[in-house]
């Protein structure tokens, strides 16, 4: 059985809807990533799970036990929150202790339990550290180690990495997900970054709009994506707009400008006219200075950034549309603006997308 | 700073110094010396400080005030009854304030400015005119005890007005929206996220509040506390109005000294005295505050 489990949730704030009819399951030790630009309603999801919001339908269900009604104190779950919420008035062992002390554990416990928490998250000798004496890394760990003190059977994390500077969060993504693997804690991350969801997570839901657009592993969500929202959202994409028509040998996309339909992987089952996107990544596009075999699309070089481990490169059509190819290493080294090219992708690499 | 050289600092800091100087510091050390004077018939009503004689000045400093003060016990009572009822005050305000503060600080945006605006609305009138309006409504055919008579709960009047809890009514009164003013802004500045995060580890209501929201809200307790308490231990309005007989707070005894007895310097030496008992605690708190803003 799932430990958690959202039936039908919603939430409204006057005439928004903030959450709205979203179910979901999270696996007992699950890394899960809760996916969204600002304010798709990931945070209120969130907040009505830890019960600081009340939903105006559905049920939250914790480890079979329906917490829907339950005030937050009384859920088996913690939260990290996206300011830390330190608690200025109390040193590092202090913060670490403050829900153990609600639960009246006994003093020796509570000593064991806060020099436990410190040395998980690297931080055994900060304990009579006041939170403004301490860097934000520093205090991103205080925060963790206050919330897992408690032995939560879910953690929240709202936007865990969010408040720190770029290099620290690579290095604090891969510290996370080590820690989440010794405790063996169900982590629920919320963010708006997707390639921290995509690397830190075991399942990623994306949410738009207060729905949920899809759910699954990280390589699903990036290579299948269900929606043209996700297909945008995570990660580059180019997306090709148009109508379904009967191709040579299998269905095939009749785009606006373009005098060639653009043929579609197969497996394709729609109905002909229906209108359809593909989305193709651009690390998928292969360049060519010669016309390739098969379907390809001219176009010219506007523009390159290089990125170190490889180059993204503008293309413009002659239809006017504006393309992007993601070339690994030096592989762009021939090309500069104004070279013309053909781009083109194995009929397999595009996806199909209705919605 | 930038763009601002030497004298442009000198300049800034100079004019409020110099503002301090001359309406703050200048006034306490005429009282200082009138205080060490002696009294005597003429105008001003007490002897130089410094005197010409034979050629040279000579320093005329008498302690007698203060010795006068120390021995007779009706300054020590007066003081201590002063302290003691600006404490009660004080500690009254605390208890109806810091409620009054929460929940404005807990209200709407749009609530929380005509609560705000309610709390101040007193001070449109006249101080003395509030007071006033306190006998009018405290008197033995006053107010309240017409209308209790009236429902019939009481067959004789209470005794509300000039006594010793008249006084303590007046000073809660009129010295509470200084304890809530503090009070709100201190709990309208708390990071409600701490409140929740208090919630999220297991703690009830109750216990948010004594673990959370009371210690961060120390300071504007003792914001608050301090402006209630000073002013209301030297008051002279409210026991001369409402007090009765058995009242006996320093103000009204300085007033006495100085318009009835005409001893300008035993009135500037119980000045001195409380200036000098109430500049400790003043100093001490804020001390406290300083730290626990660097904390």
């Amino acid at each position: 059985m799932a430990l958690l489990e959202i039936a039908g949730a919603s939430k409204r704030f006057g005439a928004t809807t903030a959450v709205d009819d979203v179910s979901l399951s999270v696996e007992r030790g699950a890394f899960y990533a809760l996916l969204g630009p600002s304010g798709c309603g990931k945070t209120t999801l969130l907040r009505v799970i830890a019960g600081f919001e009340t939903p105006d339908s559905g049920r939250i269900v914790i480890d079979g036990v329906d917490v829907t009604g339950l005030p937050p104190y009384a859920r088996p779950v913690n939260m990290m929150f996206q300011s830390y919420a330190l608690f200025p008035h109390l040193d590092v062992a202090g913060n670490i202790a403050f829900g153990l002390r609600q639960e009246r554990m006994d003093r020796r416990r509570i000593a064991a339990r806060v020099a436990e928490m410190l040395a998980l998250v690297q931080m055994a000798s900060y304990e009579r550290r006041r939170p403004h004496e301490l860097s934000g890394g520093q205090r991103q760990r205080v925060a963790l180690a206050r919330a897992l003190a408690k032995m939560p059977k879910l953690l929240l994390l709202d936007e865990p990495l969010a408040a720190l500077d770029r290099k620290l969060r690579a290095e604090t993504r891969l510290e996370l997900v080590g820690i989440q693997e010794r405790v063996g804690t169900t982590f629920l991350v919320v963010t708006h970054d997707q390639e921290e969801a995509l690397s830190m997570a075991s399942c990623v839901a994306v949410m738009d709009q207060g729905r949920l657009a899809q759910t699954g592993a990280p390589a699903e969500i990036y290579e299948r994506p269900a929606t043209r929202f996700v297909a945008n959202f995570v990660g580059e994409v180019n997306l090709f707009e148009g109508e379904l028509t009967a191709g040579f040998n299998c269905l095939a996309l009749a785009a606006a400008g373009f005098l060639e339909p653009i043929p579609l992987p197969s497996g394709a089952q729609l109905p002909e006219g229906a209108a359809a996107a593909l989305a193709v990544r651009p690390e998928k596009l292969v360049l060519s200075d010669a016309p390739p075999i098969g379907f390809a699309i001219a176009a010219t070089v506007s523009s390159i950034a290089y990125l170190g481990g490889g180059s993204i490169v503008h293309l413009a059509t002659e239809q006017g549309m504006a393309l992007k190819a993601y070339l690994p290493g030096a592989a762009a080294g021939g090309l500069g603006r104004g070279t013309p090219v053909w781009a083109s992708w194995p009929p397999d690499a595009g996806v199909v997308l209705t919605q | 700073m930038i763009g601002l050289g030497w004298t442009g600092r000198l300049l800034l800091i100079g004019v409020p110094f110099l503002w301090l100087a001359l309406f703050f510091l200048l006034p306490l050390l005429i009282v200082v010396k009138i205080s060490l004077a002696e009294s005597m018939i003429g105008i001003p009503p007490y002897t130089p400080l410094l005197v010409n004689h034979d050629g040279g000045l000579e320093l005329h400093a008498a302690m007698a005030n203060f010795a006068l003060i120390a021995n007779d016990d009706l300054y020590l009572r007066a003081y201590s009854g002063s302290l003691g009822n600006a404490a009660l005050a004080t500690a009254l305000c605390l208890l109806i304030g810091y409620p009054i503060a929460y929940a404005i600080a807990r209200s709407q945006a749009g609530r929380r400015q005509l609560l705000l605006f309610l709390v101040m609305l007193p001070f449109w009138t006249s101080f003395l005119i509030r007071v006033y309006a306190w006998i009018a409504i405290l008197e033995p055919n006053g107010l309240v005890n017409q209308s209790l008579i009236a429902v019939g709960l009481i067959a004789a009047p209470l005794p509300l007005l000039n006594n010793q809890f008249s006084v303590e009514l007046g000073l809660v009164y009129s010295y509470l929206p200084f304890m809530i003013l503090p009070l709100y802004g201190n709990l309208s500045r708390l990071d409600q996220c701490l409140v929740e995060a208090a919630a999220d580890l297991g703690a009830r209501p109750m216990q948010t509040f004594l673990g959370v929201t009371f210690p961060l809200t120390f300071p504007g307790i003792a914001a608050g506390s301090l402006l209630v308490l000073i002013p209301a231990i030297g008051e002279f309005v409210i026991p001369d109005l409402l007090g009765g007989p058995d009242t006996l707070m320093i103000g009204k005894v300085l007033w006495d000294e100085f318009f009835n007895n005409r001893d300008w310097p035993v009135a500037a030496a119980v000045a001195v005295v409380l200036i000098g008992a109430l500049a400790v605690p003043l100093l001490a708190a804020q001390r406290f505050l300083e730290r626990g803003h660097a904390a």
